[in-house]
């Protein structure tokens, strides 16, 4: 599996000098980020204290009631270890005087509202510490569209999207995140006892082989049978990948004049910086 | 002659000519502080990378006083720069000038502009037509500005026209990481600028940007390469850095002394070839 093992050395270098680059050409010192108690999040922490200084990062934890103790903790253990700034924010007032109104909401909707509420939080504490919001999305997750469009996939920039959930452990552990923080089982803690490979299915470093090569090496559906790959297991990720393209696109715009925004009005994000 | 080449990998700012003029000039003062007799510079130096519906804007002419300015640089340390040209008829080129003696000795318009994977450029830009060599106070040299280069017969027509000294202005992005030392891109072109010096017996200058673009580095390690396809100076990867490199006039000479490919290279066998191939092609 060579390509998912990576030269964490230069890995590190290129996605610290990114977030140092793009945060200062906008004009700003300062990161913003949700720390959740989960890897993704720990390791844009990482980057973002090695990228802008400690004292420049900004770190939220916004727990639900039936969030798990051990993330808050894990998030506070990341947090001290770093020396960035931290607070907890609960979101439970917010999300049940919410859900009052519809009572009726399943799962999916609520972890949705969670993950929104706080996006919302992490943008107002953008603009009030003077601040770039760090994405913690990983690339297996942002392919599988295992995210909440508008919530935990908004931000300013995003150090990590382009490494699959292999190569964040790697780097992780080359970064020094804490080991109860890299060996725990990932989860979305929307509810007690959920983990991420149960409710998709499978696990992370089995879609990482498939998507490196599916995506990455753009071997056909034969290619990846002869190479080992289920078909069904095959079917369900190209399923995924396909069904979740809209969250990863900006909204579509019907075309109407001679130039329509990212159709034929084309600029860098970067233009002028 | 022995003579010193400046490789200035330096991180332009997208869209911001004015910037970009302040970035080159102190660049070039640099240069002539440190006793370069040449200054080499990136591709879309002025303008940086990835322009799109920029490209208009910062285009120069080349009579603009931007390129004037730089005119005038060029009677203290020779010069070679990558912009975007706009011509009188309105067409937009990734173009490279020499610059020396207070004159424009050559213009080089990319021929090869990339149109795949993160590459745009020929929706924006217009395609140069011609692979000149030109002569200058170091020997006859020719420019090539990035992907020209991964075109085998680029760098073989220039070095057939009398170049023995090819300069390459790059903005490759890197990419590529694996389980190796460096970047899958950076070590391509580590390969491409020495194997290209071997074949041709010409030394190699290539100098590349740093920065990032929307996100996209570039990776920089510009490199002076020996006619014998030996890196004798690099700059560092992904940070600005200013690579003085000493080089030996005698090394050319005792190349082409030593293994004499281009002396032997058949012209008239080539061309009479590449006419064969040509008229029998299907079209």
């Amino acid at each position: 599996m060579g390509g998912l093992t990576v030269n964490t050395k230069l890995l590190r270098q290129i996605l610290v000098g990114f977030v140092r680059d793009e945060v200062y050409k906008v004009g700003v010192r300062k990161g913003v980020l949700g720390l959740s108690g989960g890897i993704d999040s720990a390791l844009v922490a990482y980057i973002a204290a090695e990228a802008l200084g400690p004292e420049n990062v900004h770190a939220y934890c916004m727990p639900y009631r039936t969030s798990n103790p051990e993330s808050e903790a894990h998030a506070r253990l990341v947090a001290e270890s770093l020396g960035i700034n931290f607070k907890v924010i609960e979101i439970t007032p917010m999300i049940d005087a919410y859900f009052t109104m519809t009572p009726d909401a399943d799962n999916m909707r609520r972890g949705n509202k969670m993950a929104r509420e706080r996006m919302t939080i992490l943008y107002d504490h953008s603009a009030a510490v003077g601040g770039l919001v760090l994405g913690t999305s990983n690339k297996t997750e942002l392919l599988l569209g295992y995210g909440t469009l508008h919530g935990d996939m908004a931000s300013a920039l995003n150090p990590i999207g382009d490494i699959y959930k292999s190569q964040v452990w790697a780097l992780s552990e080359a970064m020094g995140v804490p080991s109860e923080v890299i060996e725990k089982k990932p989860s979305a803690d929307l509810w007690a006892g959920q983990t991420d490979e149960q409710e998709l299915g499978f696990t992370y470093r089995e879609a990482d082989e498939l998507l490196y090569r599916m995506v990455d090496q753009r071997m056909s559906r034969e290619e990846l049978i002869s190479a080992g790959f289920d078909s069904a297991f095959i079917d369900n990720v190209h399923r995924k990948v396909q069904g979740s393209h809209f969250k990863r696109r900006l909204p579509i715009i019907a075309k109407v004049s001679n130039r329509t925004i990212d159709r034929d009005f084309r600029y860098a994000r970067d233009w002028g910086k | 002659m022995d003579f010193t080449v400046a490789l200035a990998q330096i991180k332009p700012k997208l869209g911001c000519l004015d910037d970009n003029m302040a970035l080159a000039e102190a660049a070039i003062e640099k240069g002539i502080a440190a006793g370069a007799d040449l200054v080499v510079f990136p591709e879309l130096a002025l303008t940086g990378y990835f322009l799109k519906d920029l490209v208009p804007e910062v285009a120069l002419r080349l009579d603009s006083p931007q390129i004037e300015r730089l005119k005038k640089l060029s009677e203290r340390i020779s010069i070679a720069i990558g912009f975007v040209e706009v011509s009188a008829d309105f067409r937009f080129f990734n173009s490279a000038v020499y610059l020396e003696g207070g004159e424009i000795r050559h213009v080089h318009r990319k021929v090869y502009l990339p149109t795949y994977g993160l590459f745009d450029e020929q929706r924006y830009m217009a395609r140069g037509e011609r692979f000149r060599a030109f002569d200058t106070r170091f020997g006859r040299i020719g420019m090539l500005i990035c992907e020209d280069m991964w075109h085998l017969s680029a760098p073989y027509i220039l070095a057939m026209d009398g170049a023995m000294t090819l300069i390459c202005l790059s903005s490759s992005p890197g990419r590529g990481i694996t389980e190796s030392e460096g970047l899958g891109s950076a070590a391509a072109w580590q390969k491409l600028t020495t194997t290209t010096a071997m074949f041709l017996n010409c030394r190699v200058f290539y100098c590349n940007r740093v920065g990032y673009e929307d996100g996209i580095n570039f990776w920089g390690g510009s490199e002076a390469i020996s006619p014998s396809g030996e890196m004798t100076d690099r700059g560092v990867i992904l940070e600005e850095d200013f690579v003085l490199a000493k080089v030996d006039g005698g090394a050319l000479r005792r190349e082409r002394i030593f293994s004499p490919m281009m002396r032997d290279e058949n012209l008239a066998i080539t061309v009479k070839e590449l006419k064969r191939i040509d008229r029998e092609k299907d079209c």
